[in-house]
């Protein structure tokens, strides 16, 4: 492991008795990633993340972040880490304040009430310190997790589903806050997310998982556009289209949506052609849109 | 760390409104026994010393505090331990039915410091309702109803105890009713560890408690040889100190007996949580 690499997770296994929750997963973060962790449900991105955080212990494989064994090194570790699991959760009879206090307390470095009050300021809980967390609506709740997640300054952020039940707004919100970590404070996120969006949003490279194991790993940019691309035309002639289609492109895959609409799946490049060729044929082209998104992308491996 | 933990649980049990409710309910109940005693004693007291008044006398004030508190002990010690056990055994499966249990084995700090802390935390909750027990039962009583020798009624027969040979005897008796129920406390935060919610844990220490009650009741040979080593054998041992002369074997077993439970629930305890998945 190199020193930018902070966390290395090799060949990790996890069996519940006689079910593989993980069967075998690899994986790198480097200093300075949004690294996103996508798979669908089941997958195995939670019980990576409980492993990474000692919650599970894993059957087989090696966890090393800041470059220390996970299992040698948990407290020195963990004091480096700030995390949301699922969703944050805390002590309803207690107000806000003294929920991150309790936390502050045992996140291994000394925090004090104004830290926390700024803290508090920071995520838009200000002027709610005193309120009990069981009045907090779940976007507050969300905001006093990523508040805690903080306080103690860790280097590492992972946040394992941070927008699941938000409204539009605050998701936005969060992915801002995720950014902002990341541009102000350089710190280095990990990002589990059924928003697909959002991975491909914010996040600078990814792993998928899939029944268990790592199925690719590397930069989104790069990975998304070593993949074929998907245009969805809006054509007024949707026969003529497809004729032109499979005479020039006959390596591309047409598919006719409805009478106005067909989607190409064909090389990038092929792109500036594909527009060409329809004009030069004479078939009006209202609106041509590129499909690939990351949504695609991922079906594609799951599937595959 | 481990300090700083059990500071924030005693936040915690502070900030729980189920921790007053156990010395509400003590307070509540020791205030009926005290009226009714206030209002009925006498004949509470002629009742049981009827059959002793053809070969004794008694002059004086029996119905006193010493006495009031030796009858609250009596009545009381079966019921705490669900007051205790309804606080205690909330304390690891509550986190988990919260889901902060999760936050909490994030953290820079051990799973057996986290274990330990809630042992502490509990420890002195059972603590403040045993001096609680303690101030209702032989302070307010001893207000109330003055001082004066005690007479107890044991299976040998009468007891009496001057006043100033008595307050000893208290201390002590107070001392290892603690006892039993930290061994309540421990059993109940053991439970806890293996529990996702907050009921399961206080319901199984009061059924245990129960089984283990009916056990040492039955006059079966079959459970003679178990019966020594249940701790609910042990958790009327107060009362020795009240006998004359004071079987200090006896409680001293009694004494080692409840603490070799406190040792082993704990082990149990620190080798569940610090194995357990943490899925909730």
């Amino acid at each position: 492991m190199n020193e930018t690499e902070i966390i290395k997770v090799e060949h990790l296994a996890k069996n519940f008795g006689s079910f593989q929750a993980v069967k075998d997963v690899s994986f790198t973060v480097n200093r300075g990633d949004v690294f996103g962790f996508l798979g669908p449900n089941g997958a195995g991105k939670s019980t990576t993340i409980r492993c990474m955080l000692s919650l599970i212990q894993a059957n087989h494989g090696n966890i090393q972040l800041f470059g220390k064994d996970l299992h040698k090194h948990r407290n020195e570790i963990l004091a480096r880490v700030g995390s949301i699991i699922e969703k944050p959760d805390f002590y309803r009879y207690l107000s806000a304040e003294k929920n991150l206090e309790i936390f502050a307390r045992i996140s291994g470095k000394d925090v004090s009430k104004k830290e926390i009050a700024g803290m508090l300021d920071f995520v838009g809980l200000n002027g709610r310190n005193k309120d009990k967390v069981s009045g907090f609506s779940h976007g507050m709740k969300q905001r006093l997790g990523i508040a805690q997640t903080l306080l103690h300054q860790p280097d590492l952020i992972v946040l394992d589903e941070p927008t699941t039940g938000l409204d539009p707004q605050g998701i936005v919100e969060i992915r801002n806050l995720i950014l902002r970590l990341k541009t102000e404070q350089n710190k280095t996120v990990i990002l589990s997310s059924h928003q697909l969006s959002e991975i491909e949003l914010i996040s600078n490279r990814m792993v998928i998982i899939n029944k268990g194991q790592s199925i690719i790993e590397g930069d989104v940019k790069e990975l998304l556009n070593a993949q074929e691309m998907v245009v969805q035309l809006e054509v007024n002639d949707v026969e003529k289209s497809m004729k032109v289609i499979e005479s020039s492109f006959p390596q591309a895959l047409a598919k006719n949506i409805n009478e106005r609409i067909i989607e190409v799946q064909l090389e990038k490049q092929q792109v500036p052609s594909l527009n060409q060729h329809m004009v030069q044929a004479g078939i009006e082209v209202h609106a041509m849109e590129p499909k690939r998104k990351l949504e695609d992308f991922f079906m594609k491996i799951i599937q595959s | 760390m481990l300090l700083k933990n059990t500071y924030n649980e005693f936040v915690k049990i502070l900030a729980k409104p189920r921790s007053y409710l156990g010395i509400g309910a003590l307070t509540l109940l020791i205030s009926v026994i005290l009226f009714a005693m206030k209002a009925d004693g006498k004949s509470f007291i002629s009742f049981v010393t009827s059959s002793f008044e053809q070969t004794l006398s008694f002059n004086g004030n029996i119905l006193n505090g010493n006495l009031i508190a030796f009858i609250i002990l009596q009545m009381l010690i079966v019921h705490i331990p669900l007051l205790v056990s309804l606080v205690t055994g909330d304390l690891i499966s509550g986190e988990a039915a919260m889901g902060t249990i999760r936050m909490l084995a994030t953290k820079p700090i051990s799973r057996t410091q986290i274990v330990l802390s809630k042992f502490i935390a509990g420890a002195v909750y059972t603590l403040i309702l045993t001096i609680w027990l303690g101030f209702l039962a032989l302070v307010v009583g001893k207000w109330l109803f003055g001082s004066g020798d005690l007479i107890v009624l044991n299976s040998d027969g009468l007891v009496i105890l001057k006043e100033q040979d008595i307050l000893w005897r208290y201390g002590c008796s107070f001392a290892v009713a603690y006892l039993a129920l930290l061994t309540i406390s421990t059993l109940s935060i053991c439970l806890s560890a293996f529990a996702e919610n907050s009921i399961g844990p206080i319901v199984t220490t009061m059924s245990i408690i129960i089984l283990f009650t009916i056990i040492g009741s039955l006059d079966v040979s079959v459970f003679d040889s178990i019966k020594p080593f249940l701790f609910t054998t042990h958790m009327a041992s107060w009362r020795s100190f009240f006998e004359d002369p004071v079987p200090w074997s006896t409680i001293w077993n009694s004494v080692l007996i409840l603490l070799a439970h406190n040792v082993i629930l704990i082990s149990i305890a620190l080798y569940k949580f610090n194995k357990k998945d943490i899925t909730s």
